[in-house]
């Protein structure tokens, strides 16, 4: 391509061009979008194998100081004070009016928070915790460092050769491990609904980690193509599709990531912004909820179609959706205004003038390998 | 390179253009057009009947993302390629042969003529 040089460049640039990816921008970075598998197989072959994704693009954060915890809840619905050493959790920072302003994966690390937020929000993200900081928290980022994400049912039989201690962790822990000698920091979680492993590694090691990984016949390179449509099969939101600060965790149907400490009755609860219209929203409901969306027949019905009730009379929207290659159908989430949102709900989408009937659905579409 | 057939047509919108014995014309998509989509997963297929040059009057779609297919000229489409409905990925599969999209007679015969060749077509594909 050569059209991105104002784009950053992830450390594995290289390796991904080596590997024939194709290239495209994606939140300031240049990002492998898929390799010459296709799309369609690289999805198929995470759900049946395992899939090697760099998403180093994404931003990772560390938070040193005895009042990390206490800071960190006072920015968002979870229950930080609460998490054990060796576990991480996914929570959301919140504005004033209770509107999203990113989700993200946090871990304690024993002696730090370690933090994964979306590309696209990582300055702001930053720029907000360091505000929050007081004298007793010690904002590092590290957006220098790599992530590549393993996923899929082979990932753990892959991961137990380089990294014998992995066989311990269960769904959602996390640990410092050596992978194949390289000293990495290793969750066991992804975005894909698959069993695998997210593993943090220092820029100039991370080209020899991913191809330890990728020697494994089990494991190939996928690009971004293919982890959104996983994402959504496993019906996991999309920051800046599926919610952002237009809409509430309550809309978006992420109220089970607002922790029962921090509601209304819970120990600790409120003390973050926007938690009173999220504790009315979570007493009194909402006007709209983010749903899973099964359109009928083979046409995929995309992000911003409207969907409309039997009157023709507009009452939602499709944030995501695209063909769910192990779904083998169409597969979509949005918002629909209350009433439409129980599963079996009846909607029709508007796809290029023509009507498509459209049944709200139970998400994930697909059932998770999280190995618990 | 993707294989770009010296008998053949071909438009800036990326379809090709077979003229039949009968003087009906058949169409499709470049192979170049196939690999830049990807997988292809729906097609919606052009209705019979009377169409302007340029017009839209089918889709692609990949995984990721929807493409319009453009009439190459003006005339009568006949026929539409039926078989893409359940298996959209004879596109991606061979894209000048089984994974053809539509049949349609041209107003004017001589207007395949005014389309691009095989030559000019490869290097408006590199340019692009």
């Amino acid at each position: 391509m050569s059209d991105d040089t104002d784009l950053r460049r992830v450390p594995l640039d290289a390796l991904h061009r080596e590997l024939g990816a194709r290239m495209v921008p994606f939140a300031g970075y240049a990002m492998p979008v898929s390799y010459p598998l296709g799309v369609m197989k690289e999805h198929l072959h995470t759900r049946e194998r395992a899939g090697l994704f760099d998403v180093s693009h994404m931003g990772q954060v560390c938070l040193y100081g005895a009042d990390a915890a206490g800071m960190l809840e006072s920015l968002t619905t979870g229950n930080i004070a609460g998490l054990k050493p060796g576990r991480q959790r996914y929570t959301l920072f919140t504005d004033e009016r209770g509107g999203i302003l990113d989700d993200f994966m946090v871990c304690n690390a024993g002696d730090h928070l370690y933090l994964v937020v979306n590309a696209a929000c990582k300055d702001d993200d930053l720029a907000h915790l360091e505000a929050h900081a007081g004298a007793g928290v010690r904002v590092e980022s590290r957006f220098d460092r790599a992530l590549l994400a393993l996923q899929g049912p082979a990932a753990a039989e892959v991961m137990a050769e380089l990294a014998p201690d992995s066989r311990e962790m269960v769904f959602m822990d996390a640990r410092p491990l050596e992978v194949a000698g390289v000293p990495c920091f290793v969750t066991r979680s992804g975005y894909t609904g698959e069993d695998g492993f997210e593993i943090s590694v220092a820029a100039e090691d991370a080209d020899t980690l991913a191809r330890r990984l990728l020697a494994y016949e089990a494991v190939e390179p996928v690009g971004l193509g293919a982890r959104d449509s996983l994402r959504l099969e496993a019906g996991l939101c999309l920051y800046g599709h599926d919610m952002d600060t237009t809409t509430t965790p309550v809309e978006a149907a992420l109220e089970w990531a607002v922790s029962r400490v921090r509601r209304p009755g819970g120990s600790r609860e409120g003390g973050y912004p926007g938690a009173d219209v999220i504790a009315g929203q979570l007493r009194d409901g909402v006007d709209r909820r983010r749903v899973g969306l099964r359109p009928e027949g083979r046409a995929p019905v995309r992000e911003g179609v409207e969907l409309q009730d039997g009157d023709g009379r507009g009452v939602g929207r499709v944030t995501s959706g695209g063909f769910g290659p192990s779904v083998g159908a169409p597969v979509a989430m949005g918002y629909v205004e209350t009433g439409f949102e129980a599963v079996g709900s009846r909607v029709t989408a508007l796809v290029r003038g023509r009507g498509i009937p459209v049944t709200v659905a139970e998400t994930p579409f697909l059932r998770p390998g999280y190995r618990r | 390179m993707s294989n770009i057939p010296t008998e053949l047509k071909y438009t800036r919108s990326h379809e090709w253009v077979r003229t039949e014995d009968d003087g009906t014309v058949t169409v499709g998509i470049t192979d170049h057009a196939q690999e830049s989509l990807g997988d292809l997963v729906f097609v919606e297929l052009p209705e019979p009947g009377g169409v302007d040059s340029e017009a839209t009057v089918a889709v692609v779609e990949s995984v990721k993302a929807a493409s319009d297919i453009y009439s190459p000229l003006a005339g009568e489409i006949t026929e539409a390629n039926e078989r893409l409905a359940d298996e959209p990925e004879l596109i991606n599969q061979d894209p000048y042969g089984e994974g053809w999209l539509f049949r349609m007679r041209p107003a004017d015969e001589g207007a395949v003529d005014a389309l691009l060749d095989a030559a000019a077509y490869t290097e408006f594909a590199a340019e692009e």
